[in-house]
């Protein structure tokens, strides 16, 4: 059996075929205005070019950045109501405090606050109040407003709260949605509820996306099951994402990394993605990217998702190069125009590529004028880039160990065989790297939460996190016996007395079948 | 240097106080993020803050400090409901049977640089220019207060149900411990206002001008990055800071024990310091860095402050991973710190460490 993955961007929807961990074939077609048009060609064509029926398709996996798209863009965002369970706490910073006013007006900016909530330790601030869940319920179906965040103080370390709120309003709104903070966020309550306000406004959008994702299965003659990439390079099925699509913000940088990745069969490595204005540099840790640990803005919203830990310098293949005195690298760039202001190509911009021609590192183009820049400025410039390169992949090493530079991007001509000591690896197929890293999505399973250690060791309490993310990857479809962890860490709560500990632990597997 | 003093506190003026507050943690205090907004919030609703300077007060004005005492990370989860510090200091007041003419910030450092100044919009009264650390330290007796034998009793601690409890003790080590005990059954963070004082006493006690000195560190780091500058140049210029190391972290060991994040990060050198390396001992702060022969480059109370090497910014002890490229960066405490008492209360020593004190500046003459 085969598998397809299929990166949906901006400019080209990719598709590839995969037979287990080889590639088959990969092909490109235009992205479409209404997403399915694009998935349509590029199945079709990747089927009839390779032959291959699509009775043997096992599976079809979709990377795409449609969601996050709607957020940076402010489109296609429903009016969503907030709910936060908290009082008498938190009354002071109220839902959305934060945000862009512009998005807080595409969504409304409708929020209430009500009696409930949590401690660090699991015990009441307060009880819920039924009759206040009522009337706040009945209030949002005046509004006409049918899809609510709930948020709970402290619902990672216990979620019962928003469960029982979620029962009792969805009895008096029972044609609304829901998103419940503690199936998508970890700790840090803005954060959180910021995810789950975002989710909130997409639930319309994404029901409407699975759908046409369906149909344009469908049309190519698949009825295998679909699945989607999320943020940390693992998959959910397409019903999980009609619930959760924030899950699948930031899947683009980590399907290409883990892309890079496979098609060079390098699990630890630095991916350095040099384009035409930006080189995007990241580390790669058992074939998965490290995770920043910082908050992370989507469409100026700050929240806490797990994203690739990324670091872009201005630097690219159409960096202007000054030559004056003294010499400069960007940050400004010709971008695209490349083609057409770059002096390789008969324009009058120095850029970076002319200074790899010059020296004779590119076969394509008239290296004549970037020739005459002379050998010693020529070399002056190179050392200048390198030297670039060179610290954003030393600030990403993980590890004092020589592990090898993926280079990938259409500016990858700035890079030679090595970065400082580290050898480079050009991957070859690089350009449908992200229809590979979503075709070998795994699944996966992760706890975030606060344990009290009275009661129980710290070996204990990871135990207990690990069988709990265990049991949550085998739910969302891992085969059971190739379950790992992928990334655990403990840290104390600090200025505490006591023993408490925040434990993130996160195992992924296979996919069943 | 020539600090601006800082006279009136709008919204516009918080990001550079949060920026500052995060530098003066020195690695620790929690992220001012939280006390930021809430500072905004209340001076959106309540108009400007006015910061004064201690000697303009009357020497019988009443100057109370306010604070979060326990978890920043609790409070990054059950955010505050808004009143408790200003419950805390009206419950304060009514227990004196005295109002209060002024507010005062406690620590420099981190979350609480920025509280402050939210209750002070509340509660409609100046906020005095100075704190008691010049900096983040994780006890509430490690304040200059306590070396000029100021009582941090009584004190009030309130929660957001509307508990108050007020504390009386023999010394300030004794409330710490007592009120460290009653924040866990306050859910692990609790609002404080203690250490009421005169306005004769804080003339005295106090370390005067912090308030200026957070903002003028958070504009310079600000500027500076604007202008794609590392901000370290500026801040050794302007505040005869020491850049003691540039390195890359090679190695970060965490331990824990009673509650504090301990640890040691080893970096290696690089650009003037390659081939060389140094470690840095921290406990939620950092307080010990120096050379693999144990020589120290420079300790607590003096400040280290790591930033990143390309950005400036600042970075905390939670955060620091391998490969950060780094700048360690190290200030003079305020010298009330050097004295024998002050020692005492946040040398070295009291944290845990075999170590004479010995000025940064007396190291990296």
């Amino acid at each position: 059996m085969y598998r397809i993955g299929i990166d949906v961007g901006g400019t080209n929807t990719d598709a590839v075929v995969m037979d287990g961990d080889t590639l088959v074939l990969g092909v490109k077609s235009p992205t479409t205005e209404d997403v399915t048009g694009g998935i349509i060609a590029s199945l079709t064509r990747v089927l009839d070019e390779s032959g291959i029926g699509a009775d043997q398709i096992s599976a079809v996996m979709i990377g795409t950045t449609h969601f996050t798209n709607a957020v940076v863009e402010r489109r296609r965002m429903s009016k969503t109501a907030a709910v936060r369970l908290c009082l008498p706490a938190a009354e002071c910073l109220p839902p959305m405090v934060d945000w862009p006013d512009d998005i807080r007006e595409t969504v409304g900016g409708h929020f209430w606050l009500a009696k409930g909530g949590n401690e660090f330790d699991g015990r009441d601030i307060s009880a819920i109040d039924e009759d206040e869940l009522r009337g706040i319920a009945d209030e949002i179906g005046k509004k006409d407003i049918d899809t609510i965040a709930l948020c709970s103080v402290f619902s990672p370390v216990n979620n019962e709260m928003e469960s029982r709120a979620h029962k009792i309003m969805a009895e008096r709104l029972p044609h609304a949605n829901f998103t419940l903070s503690s199936d998508i966020g970890r700790l840090g309550i803005l954060e959180r509820e910021n995810a789950a306000i975002m989710n909130a406004s997409l639930r319309k959008l994404s029901g409407e996306t699975v759908e046409a994702f369906g149909k344009a299965l469908a049309s190519a003659g698949l009825s295998c099951p679909c699945y989607i990439t999320q943020n940390d390079g693992t998959l959910m099925s397409a019903d999980f994402v009609r619930a959760y699509p924030v899950l699948t913000f930031a899947s683009g940088p980590t399907n290409s990394m883990r892309g890079a990745s496979f098609l060079t069969g390098e699990q630890d490595a630095v991916v350095v993605d040099i384009g035409g204005t930006s080189t995007d540099v990241g580390s790669i840790i058992k074939g998965f990217p490290r995770q920043a640990s910082t908050s992370v803005d989507i469409g100026g919203v700050r929240t806490n998702f797990r994203m690739p830990d990324v670091y872009s310098i201005a630097l690219g293949g159409g960096s202007i190069v000054d030559l004056g005195d003294p010499i400069t690298v960007g940050p400004k760039s010709v971008g695209y125009r490349i083609h057409t202001e770059g002096l390789l190509f008969g324009g009058k911009t120095t850029t970076t590529t002319d200074i790899a021609a010059g020296l004779g590192f590119a076969d394509f183009g008239d290296p004549a004028p970037a020739r005459a820049i002379g050998e010693d400025r020529l070399k002056t410039v190179w050392a200048m880039i390198d030297e670039m390169i060179v610290n954003s992949v030393e600030r990403m090493r993980v590890s004092p160990d020589k592990i090898p530079v993926l280079a990938v991007g259409g500016g990858s001509i700035l890079m030679r065989d090595t970065v400082g000591e580290l050898p480079v690896v050009k991957p070859e197929n690089f350009a449908v790297a992200n229809a590979v890293g979503a075709a070998i999505g795994q699944i996966s399973g992760e706890v975030d939460r606060i344990f009290s250690l009275e009661k129980i060791s710290r070996d204990e309490a990871l135990e207990s996190a690990r069988k709990e993310a265990t049991e949550k990857a085998i739910a969302a479809g891992a085969k059971a016996d190739t379950i790992e962890i992928l990334d655990q860490e403990d840290v104390p709560l600090a200025y505490l007395p006591g023993n408490a500990t925040r434990i993130r632990l996160k195992v992924v597997g296979d996919l069943n079948g | 240097m020539t600090i601006d003093p800082l006279q009136i506190i709008h919204t516009s003026d918080m990001a550079d106080i949060a920026l500052g507050g995060a530098f003066l943690g020195t690695g620790g205090g929690g992220d001012p993020y939280i006390g930021k907004l809430m500072a905004e919030q209340a001076i959106e609703a309540n108009g400007p803050v006015r910061v004064v300077d201690v000697d303009t007060l009357d020497d019988d004005a009443l100057i109370i400090p306010v604070a979060m005492m326990g978890a920043p990370t609790v409070m990054l989860e059950k955010l505050p409901n808004g009143k408790e510090a200003g419950n805390a200091l009206k419950a304060l007041e009514a227990y004196l049977g005295k109002t209060a003419d002024a507010v005062f910030c406690i620590e420099a450092g981190g979350l609480n640089s920025t509280i402050p100044i939210a209750v002070a919009a509340a509660a409609g009264l100046p906020i005095v220019d100075g704190d008691g650390m010049g900096r983040a330290f994780p006890e509430l007796q490690m304040v200059s207060l306590t070396m000029h034998d100021l009582q941090a009793t009584p004190m009030v601690m309130a929660d957001e149900k509307g508990n108050s409890l007020v504390i009386n003790t023999v010394d300030n080590l004794s409330t710490e411990k007592f009120a460290r005990v009653a924040t866990v059954e306050m859910g692990g963070a609790a609002l404080i206002a203690l250490y009421p004082m005169r306005g004769r006493d804080a003339k005295k006690a106090i370390l005067k001008g912090s308030m200026s000195l957070i903002k003028s560190i958070g504009r310079i780091i600000e500027a500076e990055q604007k202008a794609n500058r590392n901000p370290v140049h500026e801040l050794s210029t302007q505040l005869n800071g020491h850049r003691l190391f540039e390195g890359r972290v090679h190695d970060v060991d965490r331990r824990t024990e009673g509650g504090f994040a301990r640890g040691t990060c080893t970096l290696s050198g690089l650009g003037p310091d390659e081939g060389a390396s140094i470690t840095l001992e921290f406990q939620n702060e950092f307080l010990i860095a120096r050379r693999p022969d144990g020589a120290p480059l420079a300790m607590t109370p003096d400040l280290i402050c790591l930033l990143d090497l390309e950005t400036g910014q600042p970075i905390t002890t939670e955060q620091i991973r391998y490969g950060f490229r780094v700048i360690v960066f190290g200030l003079p405490c305020n010298p009330q710190w050097r004295s024998k008492h002050g020692l005492e209360l946040v040398g070295p020593r009291y944290f845990g460490y075999e170590l004479d004190y010995q000025p940064i500046e007396t190291l990296n003459g």
